[in-house]
C-alpha cells in the first residue's frame, strides 16, 4: 500500500486517496468543434504505460483537494507529486 | 504399542506441568511447552491424518509452519471448531481436542484408502479430463466430486472469539528471531531504532537456541549458550517491542505488512473469555529486516511420504527442544552434513542412530568421522529406493547410486528402521521478500534461490539470504546491517567462530530408482499427492509454464503452498526440460505466508459493526411507526410501513392512495445536498446541467439533468436559487458522495478560473416531503403567517420561513405529481417538525410511506430513478427527455457525447411506458422484452426497468427500455416468463396527469 505525500497534508495512507486516472488530460475549450474521432481521443484514450507515467490523485479522505504524481508502475516508485496546474516537474 | 519416547529432560519443557489432551477421542499426556506434534510422537504415535487424494496414511513430518500432513481439526463440532490447523504449530493446554481429517471411518481405516489402490486411474488432471462430457453431466458429477473434496471442516456455529486490527509504527521491523534476527534487532534497537520483532514461535531464538555441541561455538561458548545471553540482554532494551506467536502473513510495497498476533489460541477454552484472540497487526516500518531463515528440502524417492518419515532438523527439533525422540532404530538419508547434526545430537541423548545413507561419495566431514566412531555405518554415495511400513514406516530399501546419480546400481539392501530422517539441503525462505516484489536469483553452487535486489527499503539476512553457517552469519550479517542501518560497527565483529560443518552438497532432485518411474510413489507434493510422474506427465502433454505444470498437477496448491516440494517440482521440470533452473523462474509467492482466520480479517467489523449505516433524525419515529427498512447507499430509508399484518404490497397499494387522495409524507432527509456559492455559480449550473440556469430567478426551483462526459445520464435532481450567487442542489440518495466528487474535480482541474465554493450539507438538514392534495391545508396550518396561495407560492418556488425560532426552506416541488412542499429545517429539528406535521394532518389521514412508495407514484407520473431506469448507458434523448437539454448552450458536460455517431443511432434501446394487455398482471423488474418467439436466435430488444401495481389507476403499469421504442408506441411486444408469455403495449411512459393539473392544483 502506497504512502503519498498530499502536496497540501503531507505523507498518508494509500486508503485515504483515490486514483484519477491519466494526467494532463485537458478539457476541449470547443467541444462542438471536435469531430467524433478527436473528441473519442478525449472521451476514451489513455495510456497504459509500465514505466513513468502521469497520474491524477485525489485525497478524497482528506483536504478532498486534487494533484498530480509522477509514479513508476513497474515498481510503484512515485518519484514526485506536484499541485494542479502545474507543470510536470520530470519528463 | 503406547511407548514413552520422551527421552531427556529439556529446559524448554516443563516436565512438572502435566496436560492431558484428546486425540481422536483418545486422552494423551503431554507437558508445558511442548506441541500437540511433540506430544504425539511422545507417545509414539505418528499417523495423523490421510491425504487429499490418495487416502494414505501420513505423519508428521516437520516441525514448523511448512508441515503439509499433520493438520488436524480442533475441537470438532463446537463454536470454535477450527479446520487444517497445523499439529506442530499448536501448542496444548489442557483440554485440548484435536482429530484427524479427511478420513472416514478412522484415521486408522480409511474407506478413501481404495484410491491409493485406484492411483494408477488417478493421474494428473484425471478430472479435468474424465469430467468433461457429456457437459451436461457435470452438476452431477459435480455433486459427488464436492463431497470427497475438501479437508476439514468448516465450523457451523458463529464464533464466540474476538479479534482486532493495530497500527504499528516503527523505524525496524526484523521478521525471524533466530540467531540472525537476533543480531539485527539488538543492533538496531542500540542504535537509538524503535524497534519491532516478530516471531511465529513461542520462544525465541530459532534453531541455534537449542544448539548444545562441540561443533558450534561462539566465543568458545556453545552457540545456543551464547544467543541465550543475547536475548536476556535484548529484552532489557527500551525502544524494543517483541511480539511472540506472530506471524507475517503479508508483505505489500512500501514496506507495509500484516502480521497475525496469536494471543490466546495457547490457553485453555476456558481461560479465553473476554480476551483477544487474533489481533491483525498493519504495520508500517520504515526499514524491514527479514530474518525468516530457511526451510529444509526432502528428498524425492518411492514411497517418501510414510509416517516415520521427517525432515532431519525436525528430528533434532523434537529431540533438542522438546526432549522427544522420534523413533528407537533412526536412519537418515541425506545428500549434505545437516543430517549428521541431527545425528550427533540423537546420540549425545542415548538414542540409536543405525546408519546414514549419504548420496555423496567422497565426505570430508569431521561431523562424519565422529559418527563413525559411534559406530554409525555411513552408506556413502548410496540412496533410498523404497519403503516399506502402511502405517509406520519399518523398512529402507537401500542402493548404490551410479557415478552420474542417474541410475542406482548393485544389488538392494534391505535396512529395518522406525523413523527415517531426510535432507535434501536447505531452501531460503524467501516467500516474504517476493511478494514485497523482490526478484530472486539463482545460486548454483547449492542450487537455491536466493534475493537479488531490494525493492524498498529491506533486507534478508542469515539463511534466508543463502548463508547457512556460523561462520558466513559473523561474516555477512554485521556488514549487512551497518550498510543498511547507516551505523560505524556492530557488536559482533571479530569474533571467533567455530562452525564445523562442511557445505558440500550432491543435489539430485528426483532419486533414481530400479522400479520405472511409472511404478513409483515418489511425492513432491505430499498435501495434494502430486507425484513426480505426475509432473513429468504435465510436461508430456505440453506444459511448460511452471504456472501451468502447478495448476495441471496442483504441485504447491495446498494449505502449505509447497513449502516443502515447490523446488523438487522446479527441479523436475528443469532437469525433464532442459531449462536452467535460474531461467525457469518460480511460482509466484502470494500472501497469507499462512492461512488466516476469517476473524483476523475482519477484526471488529461484525454484526452491526460489518458496515457503517447512516440513519436520518427521524429514523427513531420510524422505528417506533413499524417501518420496514431498505439499504440505499449506506442510508437506512423506511420502505412501507405495514398496518395490521399487511404484507408489503398491501401497505404500498394503501399508502400510494393515501398520498393521491388526500395526504402523504415522506423522509427525504437522505437526498443529498450541495451548497453552492460564488459569482459564477450561476455559470457553474450551466455548465454541469444540460439545461439553462442564468435566468433562473432568486426563490425559484428547477429540476436539471447531469450526464458524464460520454453523455449518459448521471444524477438528476430539483437545484434552487437561494440569492443571486447562492444556489442549494439536491441530488440522488446514493449518487451524492459522487457528485460532489465529480464537480469538484472538475472546479478544481478544469475550471480553477470560476469562483464557486461547494459544501455537502446532507447530513445539516432534515427534509420532510408533505404531498396530496391536502398538503397545503396541512403546511399552511404549521406555517399560519405564510402566504401559500399558488400567485405567492406557484409550483416550483421556494420561501424561507420560521417555525417559532426555527428557520426552515420551503421548496414547492414535487416527485410524485401531486401538489407538495418540501420542509427543510436543521437535522436536529427533523423529528419535531415531522411529529407536527403528523399531528396536524391527522384530520387529513397523513399517511407516512416509505421509497416502494415512492417509486410507484413517480412511476405513475413516468418520473426516472437514476439507477433504475437508467444503468449508465442511456442519454437523455433515449429517457425521452430531450426537452431538458438545451439547444442553445454552447457546452455543458456530455454536450459533444449527444451527437456521436454512436448516441445518435435510431435503434438505442429508448425508455417506454409498457402496459400489460391483462391490467391486473404485473411485470417483473428486469424481465426480458421480445417481439418474435419463433424466430432463433430470440432478439432481445430491451428489459423491463420498473414496474407496479398502481391503485390509483387500478392497473399494472411499468417502464421499461427498448431498442427503438420511442418509434413504436401501441406496439405489441412480449414478455416471456419462465412458464408463460405476457403480452404488453408499448405507452406513454407517462401514465398519470400528462398535463400536470395536479401539481399546479
Amino acid at each position: 500500500m502506497f504512502l503519498i505525500n498530499c502536496p497540501f497534508c503531507g505523507e498518508r495512507e494509500q486508503s485515504e486517496f483515490k486514483a484519477g486516472g491519466e494526467a494532463h488530460i485537458v478539457r476541449p475549450k470547443q467541444p462542438t468543434e471536435l469531430s467524433d474521432d478527436e473528441w473519442a481521443e478525449y472521451l476514451f484514450m489513455r495510456k497504459n504505460i509500465k514505466g513513468i507515467q502521469f497520474e491524477r490523485w485525489n485525497h478524497v479522505h482528506g483536504c478532498r483537494k486534487w494533484f498530480n504524481i509522477v509514479r513508476d508502475t513497474s515498481n510503484d516508485e512515485i518519484k514526485v507529486v506536484y499541485k494542479m496546474g502545474t507543470k510536470p516537474p520530470i519528463k | 504399542m503406547t511407548k514413552n519416547l520422551r527421552v531427556k529432560t529439556s529446559k524448554f519443557i516443563d516436565e512438572t506441568y502435566r496436560i492431558s489432551f484428546k486425540f481422536n477421542g483418545k486422552i494423551y499426556y503431554g507437558f508445558k511447552g511442548d506441541t500437540l506434534a511433540s506430544a504425539l510422537l511422545a507417545n509414539n504415535i505418528h499417523l495423523v491424518g490421510r491425504s487429499f487424494k490418495y487416502h494414505r496414511p501420513r505423519g508428521i513430518m516437520t516441525a514448523g509452519s511448512e508441515e503439509p500432513n499433520a493438520i488436524v481439526q480442533l475441537h470438532n463440532k463446537t463454536a470454535r471448531t477450527e479446520p487444517n490447523v497445523r499439529a506442530t504449530e499448536v501448542e496444548i493446554y489442557e483440554g485440548l481436542e484435536a482429530s484427524s481429517q479427511n478420513c472416514w471411518p478412522s484415521v486408522n481405516f480409511d474407506i478413501g484408502g481404495i484410491n491409493n489402490f485406484l492411483s494408477p486411474f488417478l493421474p494428473a488432471g484425471f478430472y479435468y479430463k474424465t469430467f468433461m462430457w457429456p457437459a451436461s453431466f457435470w452438476e452431477k458429477y459435480e455433486y459427488f466430486i464436492r463431497k470427497s473434496a475438501g479437508l476439514g471442516k468448516s465450523p457451523t456455529k458463529s464464533d464466540p472469539d474476538i479479534y482486532e486490527h493495530k497500527y504499528i509504527h516503527c523505524d525496524v521491523l526484523v521478521i525471524g528471531s533466530g540467531i540472525s534476527g537476533i543480531m539485527a534487532a539488538k543492533t538496531a534497537a542500540k542504535n537509538g531504532l524503535k524497534t519491532l520483532l516478530v516471531e511465529e514461535k513461542p520462544n525465541l531464538g530459532g534453531s541455534t537456541i537449542y544448539q548444545k555441541s562441540e561443533i558450534f561455538k561462539i566465543n568458545n561458548q556453545f552457540s545456543g549458550s551464547w544467543l541465550e545471553n543475547e536475548i536476556n540482554e535484548l529484552k532489557k532494551l527500551k525502544n524494543l517491542e517483541i511480539k511472540i506467536r506472530t506471524t507475517v502473513a503479508a508483505f505489500h510495497g512500501y514496506n507495509f505488512l500484516l502480521a497475525r498476533q496469536n494471543l490466546t489460541d495457547h490457553l485453555p477454552i476456558e481461560h479465553r473469555k473476554g480476551k483477544i484472540r487474533h489481533r491483525l497487526l498493519k504495520i508500517r516500518a520504515k526499514k524491514v529486516v527479514s530474518a525468516t531463515g530457511s526451510i529444509e528440502r526432502p528428498l524425492i524417492f518411492d514411497n517418501n511420504d510414510r509416517p516415520g518419515i521427517l525432515l532431519s532438523s525436525a528430528i533434532k527439533r523434537y529431540v533438542d527442544l522438546f526432549g522427544v525422540a522420534c523413533g528407537e532404530k533412526n536412519i537418515f538419508l541425506t545428500n549434505n552434513d545437516t543430517a549428521y547434526e541431527t545425528a550427533i545430537s540423537l546420540i549425545q541423548k542415548g538414542i540409536n542412530v543405525e546408519a546414514i545413507i549419504d548420496n555423496r561419495e567422497n565426505i570430508d566431514s569431521k561431523l562424519l568421522y565422529d559418527l563413525e566412531k559411534n559406530n554409525v555405518k555411513i552408506y556413502k554415495g548410496f540412496t533410498v529406493v523404497g519403503t516399506e511400513g502402511y502405517k509406520k514406516i519399518n523398512k529402507i530399501l537401500v542402493m548404490q547410486l551410479s557415478k552420474d546419480g542417474q541410475r542406482v546400481v548393485g544389488s538392494k539392501i534391505k535396512l529395518s528402521c522406525d523413523c527415517l530422517g531426510v535432507s535434501g539441503g536447505w531452501t531460503p525462505a524467501v516467500h516474504l521478500f517476493t511478494q514485497s516484489g523482490g526478484k530472486l536469483k539463482f545460486r548454483d553452487d547449492d542450487q537455491i534461490f536466493i534475493p537479488s535486489n531490494y525493492p524498498s527499503e529491506q533486507i534478508c539476512i542469515g539463511s534466508c539470504n543463502g548463508d547457512f553457517t556460523l561462520n558466513d552469519i559473523f561474516i555477512n550479517v554485521p556488514k549487512s546491517l551497518k550498510k543498511f542501518l547507516k551505523i560505524k560497527k556492530t557488536e559482533y565483529e571479530n569474533f571467533e567462530i567455530l562452525s564445523e560443518i562442511n557445505k558440500s552438497k550432491r543435489n539430485i532432485w528426483l532419486l533414481p530408482s530400479d522400479k520405472i518411474l511409472g511404478k513409483t510413489k515418489s511425492f513432491v507434493d505430499y498435501q495434494n499427492d502430486a507425484t513426480s510422474k505426475d509432473i513429468k506427465l504435465a510436461l508430456r502433454e505440453g506444459f511448460r509454464s511452471i504456472e501451468h505444470v502447478k495448476r495441471y498437477t496442483t504441485t504447491g496448491m495446498g494449505t502449505d503452498q509447497g513449502k516443502l516440494g515447490n523446488m523438487h517440482a522446479l527441479g523436475i521440470i528443469s532437469e525433464t526440460a532442459g531449462t536452467k533452473m535460474g531461467e525457469l523462474g518460480t511460482t509466484t509467492f502470494r500472501p497469507p505466508y499462512t492461512p488466516l482466520t476469517f476473524g483476523t480479517i475482519v477484526g471488529r467489523n461484525v454484526g452491526e459493526y460489518f458496515d457503517t449505516f447512516r440513519k436520518t433524525p427521524i429514523h427513531e419515529w420510524h422505528i417506533s411507526n413499524n417501518a420496514k427498512f431498505e439499504n440505499v447507499g449506506q442510508w437506512k430509508r423506511p420502505w412501507y410501513y405495514p398496518k395490521n399484518n399487511e404484507d408489503m404490497y398491501q401497505a404500498v397499494q394503501r399508502e400510494s392512495k393515501a398520498a393521491r387522495d388526500s395526504a402523504g409524507i415522506l423522509d427525504a432527509s437522505t437526498l443529498g445536498k450541495i451548497d453552492i456559492q460564488g459569482t459564477d455559480a450561476s455559470e457553474f449550473l450551466n455548465r454541469v446541467y444540460t439545461n439553462a440556469w442564468s435566468k433562473l430567478a432568486v426563490n425559484r426551483c428547477r429540476y436539471g439533468l447531469m450526464l458524464n462526459e460520454d453523455g449518459m445520464v448521471y444524477d438528476d435532481g430539483v437545484t434552487t436559487r437561494l440569492a443571486e450567487n447562492h444556489y442549494i442542489m439536491t441530488t440522488t440518495t446514493g449518487g451524492a458522495a459522487n457528485v460532489m466528487g465529480k464537480l469538484e474535480d472538475y472546479l478544481q482541474t478544469e475550471w480553477p478560473e470560476l469562483d464557486v465554493y461547494l459544501t455537502s450539507v446532507t447530513d445539516h438538514y432534515s427534509t420532510i416531503s408533505v404531498c396530496g392534495p391536502n398538503s397545503k391545508k396541512i403546511v399552511s396550518k404549521i406555517f399560519a403567517d405564510l402566504d401559500f396561495s399558488d400567485e405567492k407560492f406557484p409550483h416550483m418556488s421556494f420561501k424561507n420561513t420560521k417555525i417559532g425560532q426555527i428557520n426552515c426552506r420551503i421548496m414547492r416541488i414535487s416527485f410524485t405529481g401531486e401538489h407538495s412542499y418540501e420542509i427543510n429545517v436543521q437535522a436536529n429539528y427533523g423529528k419535531s417538525i415531522w411529529e407536527k406535521c403528523m399531528e396536524v394532518g391527522k384530520d387529513f389521514n397523513i399517511t407516512p410511506y416509505g421509497t416502494e412508495t415512492m417509486h410507484l407514484l413517480r412511476a405513475e407520473k413516468g418520473f426516472i430513478i437514476v439507477g433504475q431506469d437508467t444503468d449508465g448507458s442511456m442519454t437523455p434523448i433515449d429517457l425521452q427527455m430531450d426537452w431538458i437539454v438545451s439547444k442553445k448552450k454552447y457546452d455543458f458536460i456530455g454536450k459533444r457525447s449527444l451527437y456521436r455517431s454512436d448516441t445518435i443511432r435510431e435503434d438505442r434501446k429508448q425508455l417506454v411506458g409498457l402496459l400489460t394487455d391483462n391490467p391486473e398482471e404485473v411485470l417483473e423488474e428486469g424481465a426480458q422484452i421480445i417481439a418474435n418467439v419463433k424466430k432463433t436466435p430470440i432478439e432481445m430488444l430491451g428489459h423491463v426497468t420498473s414496474s407496479y401495481y398502481s391503485p390509483n389507476l387500478k392497473k399494472s403499469i411499468a417502464l421499461g427500455v427498448v431498442k427503438g421504442g420511442k418509434k413504436m408506441m401501441g406496439q405489441k411486444l412480449i414478455v416471456p416468463m419462465e412458464n408463460k408469455l405476457i403480452n404488453v403495449t408499448i405507452s406513454d411512459p407517462v401514465f398519470l396527469d400528462k398535463e400536470n393539473k395536479k401539481l399546479n392544483a
